[in-house]
């Protein structure tokens, strides 16, 4: 297994945002988190890519306690992740954001590696045309896919996709979910957040459902879909979320 | 990072500037060229920190100011020659924007700008109250200590000399720093340093490193400054009004770039020597300047490399 956490709690003064999480990550699975607003998935992101320290519990990542150690000495381990609000460098080219990840992460490439490793994941998530733009010059759809590029760019082990369909068009959501499929492909072991139900459900191995920072559900998707404590967590009413979870399913 | 070409120009022309005086012999102009290359490389230095980092270092001149009285105090209590001194006024002021870093650079934004001009002003008041540097009133050098230098003329020109020489190296540096991969840490930093320490940036040592480099070159400035003024005091080596001024010349010139702080340096002094032999503008030329930096920020952010940059593409690999 390359991640574990036990019993992680996270809180911001009186608010639990992670409250007792525990799970584990298997390498070259896909690990799906799932849950309502406001259900703590960023907060455990954060804590995984050491943002936040955890108030309570551990974290490995291959065995090893990472639980204080700074996002970046994560980074070079192999754990790369993307933002649900992009964080482009704005006035920095597209091809230089990608060579970031390359140069810092677990690649440490200097930065003639970089830039060939940035080119060819630049050809890989689509964006190779827009090389010598500003980041923040591209759309929104775009920047999705320069975070994409950036962490990819680390050569990480593990890659944790923070709502990366969010506001994509059907199209683009397709297209997106053939570069994660490629990812799984390459072995690199993913951990997304989604709201898009039926694409989380068609692409995961497995699904973990957390509702006011509380983990209610862990399974296969078929198994997290007909759990009704996560059916009543979202939508307050089992009969109509089955129904739509089938209807995405299928 | 695209390499650029900037160094190509940049270096003949500082030289050229520097022949200048040496050539025709006159004093004038080795007065003002001396200011411009001090500008320059005080310039060159806060961009560092400032342009490629993105922390407004407000208090800047406190480095030059450690510089200065470190290297003066050596040369002056114990006869050092200014090339040691100076270093060692260098070495001074790194180690204390290392020490000073390691709290201020936890800050962002305003509050960073802020603490530095309350760094700035502490320290001053600390050198106004030991009385082994002179107080208030500082030191003053015996002329006896230009004599090693063949007499004063001669020391005064061995400065300068120094002064070019120091310019030049610092440019240079500036210009591998911003082509280095530190240098895309930096400018990552600049960009969203939450998002740069998680593509696995040391922002912390970056940042520190990046301070302690603009505090090294201001350090050596003001060593050579103060040993060519012959005296030193805390209101001339820790003047706030000359902290302005630095970060002027790097928004005028075009902040982040290799090339701005030169260009807006040497338009810097230019423009601040025609002012104040102007009876009109006399005392009006920081309110010029800072009516200026209003129209810079709000209109042109990129400066004047930023403009020519974004009009003529095809320059952008000599104007980095």
């Amino acid at each position: 297994m390359i991640l574990r956490a036990e019993h992680i709690t996270k809180m911001f003064g009186g608010l639990v945002a992670v409250n007792d999480v525990s799970f584990e990550v298997e390498e070259g699975e896909i690990f799906g988190v799932i849950g309502p607003n406001g259900a703590g998935k960023t907060t455990l992101f954060n804590v995984i890519s050491g943002v936040y320290f955890p108030e309570k519990g551990k974290l490995y990542f291959k065995d090893r306690d990472i639980t204080r150690l700074p996002s970046f000495k994560r980074a070079r381990l192999g754990i790369a992740r993307t933002h649900q609000i992009v964080k482009p460098l704005n006035e920095l080219t597209v091809l230089e954001n990608v060579m970031v990840g390359a140069c810092f992460g677990k690649t440490f490439a200097n930065l003639k590696e970089a830039e060939k490793i940035a080119w060819e994941v630049l050809e890989t998530v689509g964006l190779s045309d827009k090389a010598d733009v500003l980041a923040g010059k591209l759309n929104v759809p775009q920047k999705k896919r320069l975070e994409l590029a950036r962490a990819l760019a680390s050569k990480p082990e593990l890659i944790l996709l923070d709502e990366v369909l969010a506001g994509l068009n059907p199209s683009e959501v397709s297209e997106m979910l053939k570069v994660i499929m490629k990812i799984k492909e390459q072995g690199i072991t993913i951990l997304m957040i989604e709201h898009l139900m039926h694409a989380i459900m068609k692409v995961s191995d497995r699904i973990m459902v957390l509702d006011y920072g509380s983990k209610i559900a862990e399974g296969t998707p078929e198994e997290v879909a007909n759990n009704e404590r996560v059916i009543e967590a979202y939508l307050g009413n089992p009969e109509l979320a089955l129904k739509l979870l089938k209807e995405g399913k299928a | 990072m695209k390499k650029g070409y900037s160094l190509f120009w940049l270096i003949p022309l500082l030289v050229a500037i520097s022949a200048y005086p040496v050539v025709t012999r006159s004093v004038i102009a080795r007065e003002s060229v001396f200011l411009i290359l001090m500008y320059v490389t005080l310039a060159a230095s806060l961009n560092i920190i400032l342009g490629y980092t993105g922390y407004v270092s407000f208090g800047h001149i406190v480095f030059y100011g450690i510089g200065g009285y470190t290297a003066f105090y050596l040369m002056y209590k114990f006869g050092v020659h200014l090339i040691p001194a100076m270093l060692a006024g260098g070495v001074a002021s790194a180690l204390v924007a290392l020490a000073v870093g390691e709290a201020v650079l936890r800050l962002r934004g305003a509050i960073f700008a802020i603490a530095t001009i309350g760094v700035n002003e502490a320290i001053k008041s600390l050198v106004t109250n030991l009385a082994f540097l002179g107080g208030a009133t500082g030191l003053f050098f015996n002329f006896k200590i230009y004599r090693s230098y063949g007499g004063a003329a001669k020391a005064i020109w061995f400065a300068y000399y120094l002064m070019a020489a120091v310019t030049i190296v610092t440019v240079v540096v500036s210009y591998f720093i911003k082509n280095s991969k530190f240098g895309l840490g930096l400018f990552s930093i600049r960009e969203d340093e939450d998002a740069a320490a998680v593509l696995g940036v040391d922002t912390k040592r970056f940042k520190s490193l990046a301070y302690a480099f603009s505090a090294f070159f201001p350090g050596l400035v003001g060593a050579i400054f103060f040993f060519k003024a012959g005296n030193i005091e805390p209101d001339d080596a820790f003047h706030l009004i000359k902290s302005i001024e630095m970060i002027f010349m790097v928004m005028l010139g075009g902040y982040g770039t290799v090339s701005g702080p030169v260009i807006g340096a040497v338009i810097y002094e230019r423009l601040k020597g025609i002012l104040l032999v102007n009876p009109l503008f006399k005392n009006l030329h920081m309110a010029i300047a800072g009516f200026v930096l209003l129209l810079i920020v709000l209109f042109a952010p990129g400066g004047i490399v930023g403009l020519l940059r974004e009009r003529f593409k095809k320059l952008r690999g000599v104007l980095e």
